[in-house]
């Protein structure tokens, strides 16, 4: 058993030297002030109060949060519907549409957002079929509503794929027996097949609010250089005014969010499954 | 029931042209003979020809493939070896490796960026094509080492001992025991890894110099202004992918196939 244990030691020092380093390099930044070299470390929570005692990056936080929870509960409200019908469509079909939803995910990201961009100009796409319609020009490109249908394009797949897992990992025998005891469709959908998908629906909430929340590009390229969210700034601090501590800080704020929002969710998860539990 | 049916034909119709327009899109206007990206005025190869007489796009092409060819190998060698490698050791160490190993699955990946862009400044170390294969081997080791251990839980482990107990140097029992039940997932993750280098954007933009860019980075920086020269380029990664795709999803079949006439 023994035999070939060591071939794992080389990678032990990588992650230690790539991941964990760099990780704790962000958490030593985030609490220190700028200009310090190696050996004047001077702790501080400058950089977070910094960060909480501006209205500007205040907005900008409000404004992230707002356009990654509008996108995830977009991504549920469409993707459970077409993860349902396709987990109710015949097998060889199933492989098939699984496989629809998953290649443009491995199609580069940049290129399928810069592809929209062309697609919601003033006289692109969607306003020349809406122009046929006899429906007038709408600014569509550089608002809050084409950031968050970029953001709904680039992460439903990830929503779609999660929940369509959970609803064919169900056994079907449970729907069978709720309808010899009577239930209609509506009371079976309801009682059985929506509780024991949650948990697609909660790993696919983690899958999309994730990036959402930390997209840079996105807002950028249908956004426009003015439009500003959390990713932006970060992105910003780091590449253009060079202030790695409060970047860090910054992202530091960003990770405490984030695992804070992924602990409500499992939270919730547990709650509803313990009241599912009570009522059966 | 009927009308259900065709209610769902007509909402899959619909998500698939959701998914596929943008990609259309910008494969119908590559061939556009006028500048605009709204208005088809005709077929023409001219932005190709631009595309390859652009220096910066090329080379920001060969990069990419460099890059991804060299992270792929690297990843896929030492992701396996690991693999196996903790397959075999203490509980609490594989536990320990995997968590780890999971943090640039699960990290938003501008934080991860930003890590290792303060980590090879602090080292000192200048930020061009080194860095950027550091890096992108960095984030595709753990693609193998997940899609690699699933096909290790269901080996037999006595098989290895069994070759070594026979006489088979390590080396051996590895190559021509472990190695070849293994595989499908080896490929698959030498495949995602492939794919992850390929099309990665935030983390090269971080941590590249030296005025090395890959094709995201191109496409980032050029689409400020309108250039229908990147409608052509990304039609050629449109293109590369869906090889590599393709390739993904047949070679399974190939195997099963190759299987099922070995065991006739």
């Amino acid at each position: 058993m023994k035999e070939f244990r060591n071939m794992a030691f080389p990678y032990v020092i990588w992650i230690a030297v790539m991941i964990v380093a760099p990780m704790l390099l962000i958490l030593l930044y985030a609490f220190t002030t700028a200009g310090n070299d190696v050996t004047t470390f001077h702790f501080t929570l400058e950089n977070f109060t910094r960060f909480f005692s501006d209205m500007v990056f205040l907005e900008v936080l409000r404004r992230s949060l707002f356009i990654a929870i509008i996108t995830t509960v977009i991504c549920i409200v469409l993707g459970y519907p077409i993860a349902y019908i396709i987990a109710n469509s015949q097998i060889k079909h199933q492989v098939r549409l699984i496989l629809m939803i998953t290649i443009p995910t491995w199609i580069n990201m940049l290129v399928r957002t810069y592809a929209w961009m062309g697609i919601l100009q003033d006289n692109g796409l969607v306003n020349q079929i809406l122009g046929f319609f006899g429906i007038g020009h709408v600014t569509l490109l550089y608002t809050d509503f084409a950031v968050i249908l970029g953001m709904v394009y680039n992460f439903i797949p990830f929503m779609i794929l999660q929940i369509h897992a959970s609803l064919t990992k169900m056994d079907k025998s449970y729907l069978e027996a709720a309808s010899d005891l009577g239930a209609d469709k509506v009371q079976s959908f309801l009682k059985i097949t929506l509780p024991l998908s949650l948990p697609g629906v909660i790993s696919g909430i983690t899958l999309v609010f994730l990036p959402a929340v930390s997209s840079f590009f996105i807002p950028k390229l249908l956004g426009g250089g003015q439009y500003v969210l959390i990713g932006n700034v970060i992105e910003s601090q780091f590449l253009t005014s060079g202030d790695w501590n409060f970047g860090s800080a910054i992202s530091v704020i960003m990770a405490i969010i984030i695992m804070f929002s992924m602990y409500l969710t499992k939270k919730v998860d547990k709650d509803e499954s313990a009241k599912g539990g009570d009522t059966v | 029931m009927k009308q259900k049916r065709i209610f769902s034909k007509l909402v899959l119709l619909l998500t698939g042209l959701f998914f596929y327009l943008p990609i259309l899109y910008i494969i119908v206007f590559s061939f556009n003979d006028g500048r605009s990206l709204t208005k088809f005025e005709g077929f023409s190869l001219r932005w190709y020809d631009k595309m390859f007489s652009d220096s910066s796009m090329m080379e920001a092409l060969g990069y990419t493939i460099l890059i991804a060819c060299i992270a792929t190998v690297v990843s896929t060698i030492v992701g396996t070896l690991t693999a196996i490698g903790l397959s075999r050791s203490r509980k609490i160490m594989r536990s320990l490796v995997m968590q780890i190993n999971d943090l640039p699955v699960l990290n938003p990946e501008i934080v991860t960026a930003i890590g290792l862009l303060m980590f090879f400044s602090s080292l000192g170390i200048s930020k061009g094509l080194g860095t950027l294969i550091l890096a992108h081997i960095m984030f595709c080791i753990p693609y193998v080492i997940l899609s690699v251990t699933p096909k290790l839980r269901s080996l037999d482990p006595n098989l290895a001992d069994a070759a070594l107990d026979l006489g088979a140097t390590p080396f051996q029992a590895l190559m021509q025991v472990i190695v070849p039940q293994i595989t499908p997932g080896i490929l698959s993750g030498a495949l995602i890894a492939f794919t992850m280098s390929f099309d990665d954007f935030i983390i090269s933009y971080f941590v590249t110099g030296n005025g090395i860019s890959n094709i995201s980075i191109i496409v980032y920086t050029m689409s400020k202004r309108i250039n229908p020269s990147i409608n052509a380029l990304s039609t050629v990664v449109i293109l590369l992918i869906t090889i590599a795709l393709i390739l993904i999803n047949i070679i399974p079949i190939i195997q099963e196939k190759k299987k099922g006439r070995n065991a006739k």
